[in-house]
């Protein structure tokens, strides 16, 4: 996904990443950092810099100082003892596979990544949980743990790359979180090595852990309160019978109207999933995965659960599509057919390559009954800018995703883009909406936080802020808008001008 | 431009004129957990939080309510309607329930109540109307602050209104009781019950969901002991244990004559009370940075220590 943004993003100053040349022998945090872990595990060299400058989303790297990679919670808490010494800013990184420049590195700070912290740990069928480190896969937790009878019920669309600890700071969420909750239902307890070096076990197995729910509050911080080391995670026992839908409509209204009408009914199906006709025609030429070209819109819909339940809610979902003028209904025959569709549906955004070779993938969530309405506005808006836009989307939760597809090297093309993804963003706060549903704010978003808090409320997710992180040294310059932001500002000084869009 | 979230509703305002920016102040419901936390400074004033549905669109499963309103008045409108939340039956106020934080019994099937606050809107410190989260059912715009206000005692701020998450009321709940089943393996079995409830000799299992499905698994439970269908869950005792679901076992001489444990779950209603939990110094050095940030000049509910319970 990276390599497709490639185009967009403008060079790296190569200024700051030729200082590395001489291994860091000139940066006495190296020497420390590399005497702390062990020298090939804290990088200075420009590869590993430019690599970790960047996350996937549309937005230039920023710049990255000395990368390192841990293996222990007491490794991690040495990089932050040493951090806070020279007074230098941390940024911690999973996969960075992350869409809101969430994982950037601001300020030349030292990136701290946890992808070889990668053990599953202790896996606890009779109660339910696993320890896992913040470098284990999504995909490779749940591959652990399906011949248990179980799985982590999170599956975002890049969980075959992407990490837990990356999860635990998106707050992350996927088709199946509909009906099983985001990241947040699925964390019992998070280790984390907080800026001062403390290290400090938030929440714990049991369900009301005392104190205030500051595992809670640290699930969706975006990096920004301080490392995760180890996570305990809830294992969700994987259902006996599960039953996928695919109906097809005319047009993306028909489609919207079923989900509102799905809710409305009672019902919470494990996934409801739409995807328009131009990104169905671009999966069905990538994956061949059986869905139709000729339907305005398609509706994937999965119920789970006991064989007996099932079956009624199938039946009730499908009179619910003729309802609303579905022009076909078919239920797959078995895993292999379920397998396609959701291969399809999952590998959509890969899909695109074929159209053009960027895009900008955006992430708004609208009440369910204003869906059909704003789909009008996104298609309106896109073809006002001149732009192809596609939706494929967790209409389940009212969570869109409208893609704009583009090449980069059009003149002038890139600032269209960006003009319409704001009118997007203002389009779905008019209708009640929110900034993001699972890709968070990092700093794709900050600009638009103040149309949707007051001062007031931003000074209060500010105050939270500085309790973890009084020196806003941790992935400083994310989330919270910089004139609401604790230190942001000063942690920053020492960003290379334009080094990101 | 005005920010969305921005409060117009005169009614939160003239709460927060109450509240006012001086004095200790708590917010008082209908004290079925008073206790919770320690005994409050007697000095505090008392006020109570606005009453009152705001917004209730059962078709997006959310309900806006005043937190000076009932759980039972809340679910009573919600019934109506075909869905009810994770607050639990026996709480007091809506505001009561969510300051406190405690789960109810039927955690396995209707959530917990820390996940069930979508938007708060609290008064801070200094009299001003701040609102964390937001309305929809699904969304990660900046730090989760309903998560912060959930279970913090009105010691960071004081709940005013929430936007809470409901959910459907299956199509038919029952309850039913054995005495020589193991309550552990039928939590095994039975794929999504809404409660199993242990006293050390009898086990009460709440199934519900579609009747086809609910006779299913009543057929499924009759390979591990002898069942009769009951009214509901026994009658609970007044102390309230919290455990990790795996240690409900090694501590049953310690709840005294009586109990019944959720489990699964991990809570435990006893009539002896729960030695108190350690928390870890360098938790307890954070939560006092977060109530030193909240709340300064400790104004908001002074006495009361939601680590201590």
């Amino acid at each position: 996904m990276a390599g497709l943004l490639s185009s967009v993003r403008k060079r790296l100053s190569s200024d700051a990443l030729r200082t590395g040349r001489n291994g860091g022998q000139t940066d006495p945090v190296v020497a420390e950092l590399r005497a702390a872990l062990a020298p090939d595990r804290v990088r200075y060299d420009g590869a590993e810099r430019t690599v970790l400058s960047h996350d996937a989303s549309i937005y230039a790297g920023g710049v990255a100082g000395p990368v390192c990679f841990p293996l222990t919670t007491t490794e991690v808490q040495a990089i932050m003892v040493i951090a806070e010494r020279h007074t230098r800013n941390v940024v911690p990184r999973g996969a960075g596979t992350g869409l809101a420049g969430g994982a950037i590195p601001l300020g030349a700070p030292i990136v701290v990544s946890v992808t070889r912290m990668n053990e599953i740990e202790q896996v606890d069928t009779a109660n339910r949980f696993a320890w896992v480190g913040p470098g284990v896969v999504n995909l490779d937790l749940t591959r652990h743990l399906t011949p248990l009878g179980f799985h982590f019920a999170p599956d975002p669309s890049s969980q075959q790359v992407c990490t837990i600890g990356g999860n635990v700071a998106n707050n992350s969420g996927g088709p199946h979180c509909l009906a099983y909750g985001v990241t947040n239902a699925h964390v019992l307890a998070v280790e984390v090595v907080l800026p001062n070096g403390d290290i400090v076990m938030l929440g714990g197995l049991e369900d009301e852990p005392a104190g205030y729910d500051l595992r809670g509050t640290f699930v969706g911080s975006e990096g920004t309160l301080g490392i995760a080391t180890r996570v305990a995670v809830r294992l969700t026992p994987n259902p006996p019978a599960v039953t996928t839908l695919l109906l097809s409509f005319e047009t993306i209204r028909d489609a919207a109207n079923t989900v509102s009408d799905i809710i409305a009914a009672g019902m919470v199906p494990a996934a409801l999933e739409v995807m328009d006709q131009r990104i169905t025609v671009a999966v069905e030429n990538y994956v061949h995965a059986g869905y139709p070209t000729d339907a305005g819109a398609v509706l994937l819909a999965e119920v789970d659960g006991l064989a007996e339940s099932i079956e009624i809610d199938a039946h009730h979902i499908a009179a619910l599509g003729h309802k609303n003028n579905a022009l076909h209904i078919r239920v797959a025959a078995d895993e292999a057919e379920r397998a396609a569709l959701w291969k399809g549906r999952k590998t959509a955004f890969g899909a695109i390559a074929q159209i053009a070779p960027d895009y900008y993938l955006h992430d708004t969530v609208v009440p369910r009954g204003a869906l059909a309405d704003v789909l009008d506005k996104i298609y309106e808006i896109a073809d006002r800018h001149d732009l192809l836009v596609m939706n494929v989307f967790h209409a389940g939760d009212g969570n869109l995703h409208p893609l704009l597809v583009f090449d980069a090297r059009e003149p002038g093309v890139v600032d269209r883009v960006h003009q319409a993804g704001a009118e997007i963003v203002r389009a779905s706060l008019d209708a009640g909406g929110v900034l993001s549903g699972e890709h968070g704010i990092g700093v794709e978003k900050q600009a638009y936080m103040d149309e949707f808090f007051t001062a007031e409320d931003l000074a209060h997710q500010n105050r939270l802020r500085q309790a973890f992180d009084p020196g806003c040294r941790t992935n400083p310059g994310k989330v919270i808008p910089s004139g609401h932001s604790c230190a942001d500002i000063q942690a920053l000084r020492s960003v290379p001008r334009d080094v990101w869009a | 431009m005005t920010a969305r979230l921005a409060v117009t509703d005169p009614v939160l305002l003239a709460f927060a004129d109450e509240v006012g920016a001086d004095g200790p102040v708590a917010v008082e419901g209908a004290r079925t957990r008073w206790e919770v936390g320690g005994p409050g400074h007697p000095d505090t004033r008392l006020v109570r939080a606005p009453a009152g549905i705001v917004d209730y669109v059962p078709d997006e499963m959310t309900v806006t309510v005043r937190c000076g309103t009932t759980v039972a008045e809340l679910h009573q409108a919600l019934s109506a309607e075909g869905q009810r939340t994770a607050l639990p039956e026996r709480a007091g106020t809506v505001g009561g329930a969510l300051a406190v934080g405690e789960n109810g019994l039927h955690v396995l099937g209707r959530g917990r109540v820390r996940e069930a606050a979508l938007q708060v809107r609290y008064v801070s410190d200094d009299g001003k109307v701040v609102t964390g989260g937001g309305p929809t059912v699904k969304n990660v715009t900046g730090f989760d602050l309903p998560r912060l206000l959930v279970g913090s005692l009105g010691t960071v701020g004081l709940l005013a209104e929430v936007i809470l998450r409901t959910n459907p009321i299956p199509a038919v709940t029952r309850w039913v009781a054995s005495d020589d089943a193991d309550p552990f393996t039928v939590l095994d079995t039975i794929l999504r019950p809404g409660s199993v409830l242990w006293d050390g000799n009898r086990t009460w299992i709440e199934l519900e969901g579609h009747v086809p499905a609910v006779d299913a698994e009543q057929a499924r439970l009759a390979s591990m002991g002898t069942w009769i269908e009951v009214d509901g869950p026994p009658e609970l005792e007044s102390h309230r244990w919290v455990l990790p679901p795996g240690e409900i076992q090694t501590n049953v001489d310690g709840f005294g004559s009586r109990f019944v444990a959720s489990v699964g779950v991990g809570t435990v209603w006893a009539d002896v009370a729960q030695p108190s939990r350690a928390v870890a110094a360098g938790v307890t050095a954070l939560n006092q940075r977060v109530k030193e940030q909240f709340d300064p000049r400790h104004r908001l509910n002074p006495g009361r220590d939601p680590g201590a319970r």
